[in-house]
């Protein structure tokens, strides 16, 4: 039963845990980063940016993730855009991920009154600064809930990397696999380790929760 | 309408350079002609009150000053400049004109005096400590400056209201609108904000006042602008408007407010 603990497989889980926990965590930056331009695109009074942003959440977030991969994977090198695996696999996770986080926080900032905007703009803040300082702010606590589902299934979801050529802890599974162990018992491990991540993440977000509640 | 210049009825005040004008400014809300070739111009100083029933267009012209709303065709110049479009001109522009709420608008996540520093830091580009220092005074000369570290939801309404009034004056603002300031407030507390409102008034502040509380139109105001259906219908010195209105929609509107 205790597979990671027999014929030196610890080394080989805790590469994939730290590869997991590596691609989540510079796919859940980028993601982040994108889901914000994103969000800021579909509620900005330029048309052209408001149909990009929809255009793009409507074909990112309808796009199997598998799908994705294979894009980025196999696409892109005939494009003559030459990327390592891993690079490829956080390109997918972010891209796919951040169509997500541009719609969690467009909802945060619809649950914004209108008058808010209505008072950052009479004052002379332009949009960035309506956005950044006066509305963003004020979604965030609205936001942090289901911005903790979006970021506890990225981790969850990289597992698809590991059929893509990243080492990661699903990769552990294929690896134990082929040397004959039994894969029930390498699925408790591997659960375990998920469960690991996804709970602290949660727990993160549960912090927030309980930090930006006390404000009013 | 009636042009200022030709009509007798108007003050003094009303013939200078104007600071704000509107040329021949209409919009539609979808079939909604809420704007009807408004013409108006607003001096130096001068205290215009604009009344009217619900939907006559009061509160959008009051709007359309700073651009919160847009019109579909006229001139709207401030201060000899016109309206530029979205942007940072238009930006700049909106710093110089006032603006208070009727559901006060206070930023919910920042403290009374943040609410009153933020824009002037941001904005304006005042340093901090400087922009501090004049948020304290104006909530003081308000009558909230104990209330400066509190958060807007702890305040009453006519206090944040008075807070709104501190926030828009904190830009130094060449013209005030205020869009129905007590029409929120439990009644107790409207006076409150027409004390501060009058006082900005006797200050030789450039007021546009859309209201329902006759008593400071008769007070504070220069000139009473009734609207209904979109357009001024009469335009006069509050003296004058209140005791003879002339248009049978002013009578029949006053009649309804006056004598209930």
């Amino acid at each position: 039963m205790g597979i990671p603990f027999e014929d030196g497989n610890f080394s080989l889980f805790v590469r994939g845990f730290l590869g997991t926990i590596e691609l989540s965590a510079l796919s859940a930056l980028f993601a982040l980063l994108l889901g914000v331009v994103l969000a800021a695109f579909r509620v900005s009074p330029v048309p052209v940016l408001r149909t990009f942003g929809t255009t793009w959440v409507t074909v990112f977030r309808n796009t199997p993730l598998t799908l994705m991969f294979f894009a980025v994977t196999f696409v892109l090198p005939r494009l003559d855009v030459h990327i390592s695996s891993f690079t490829a696999a956080v390109a997918a996770l972010s891209i796919y991920t951040g169509s997500f986080v541009c719609e969690v926080l467009r909802a945060g900032i619809n649950t914004v009154p209108l008058g808010q905007a209505e008072a950052a703009r009479s004052l002379g803040m332009g949009f960035g600064q309506t956005l950044g300082l006066v509305v963003l702010p004020q979604a965030a606590r609205a936001v942090i809930a289901p911005m903790g589902s979006v970021f506890i299934a990225l981790p969850r979801n990289s597992a698809v990397a590991g059929a893509f050529n990243v080492f990661e802890l699903f990769s552990v599974q294929k690896t134990l696999t082929e040397k004959g162990y039994d894969i029930f018992a390498l699925f408790f491990w591997l659960a375990l380790a998920y469960l690991v991540i996804s709970f602290s993440v949660g727990a993160v977000f549960s912090a927030l929760e309980r930090r930006t509640a006390v404000v009013r | 309408m009636t042009e200022n210049s030709a009509d007798p009825s108007v003050p003094e005040k009303g013939r200078g350079t104007p600071l704000v004008s509107l040329r021949g400014v209409n919009k539609h809300f979808g079939a909604l002609h809420v704007l009807q070739d408004i013409d108006l111009d607003i001096a130096q100083g001068e205290v215009v009150v604009l009344i009217g029933p619900s939907g006559s267009g009061k509160s959008t012209l009051c709007r359309t000053i700073n651009r919160l709303e847009t019109i579909d065709s006229g001139t709207i110049e401030v201060d000899g400049r016109p309206l530029p479009a979205e942007g940072r001109e238009l930006a700049r522009l909106r710093a110089q004109v006032g603006m208070v709420f009727q559901s006060f608008n206070l930023f919910a996540h920042k403290t009374v005096l943040q609410n009153v520093v933020l824009a002037q830091v941001k904005v304006g580009r005042v340093p901090r400590a400087e922009a501090e220092k004049t948020a304290r005074e104006l909530l003081e000369r308000v009558g909230v400056g104990a209330q400066a570290d509190k958060f807007p939801a702890q305040l009453s309404g006519g206090q944040q209201q008075r807070v709104a009034i501190a926030r828009a004056l904190a830009m130094d603002p060449k013209v005030m609108l205020f869009d129905e300031p007590t029409s929120a407030l439990d009644p107790e507390m409207v006076n409150e904000v027409l004390e501060v409102m009058r006082s900005l008034a006797a200050k030789g502040m450039t007021m546009v006042v859309v209201t329902h509380e006759m008593g400071f139109a008769r007070s504070a105001a220069n000139r009473v602008l009734f609207m209904a259906d979109g357009r001024i219908v009469e335009q006069n010195t509050p003296e004058a408007f209140f005791t003879a209105p002339r248009s049978d929609r002013a009578k029949d509107f006053l009649s309804k407010i006056l004598h209930h």
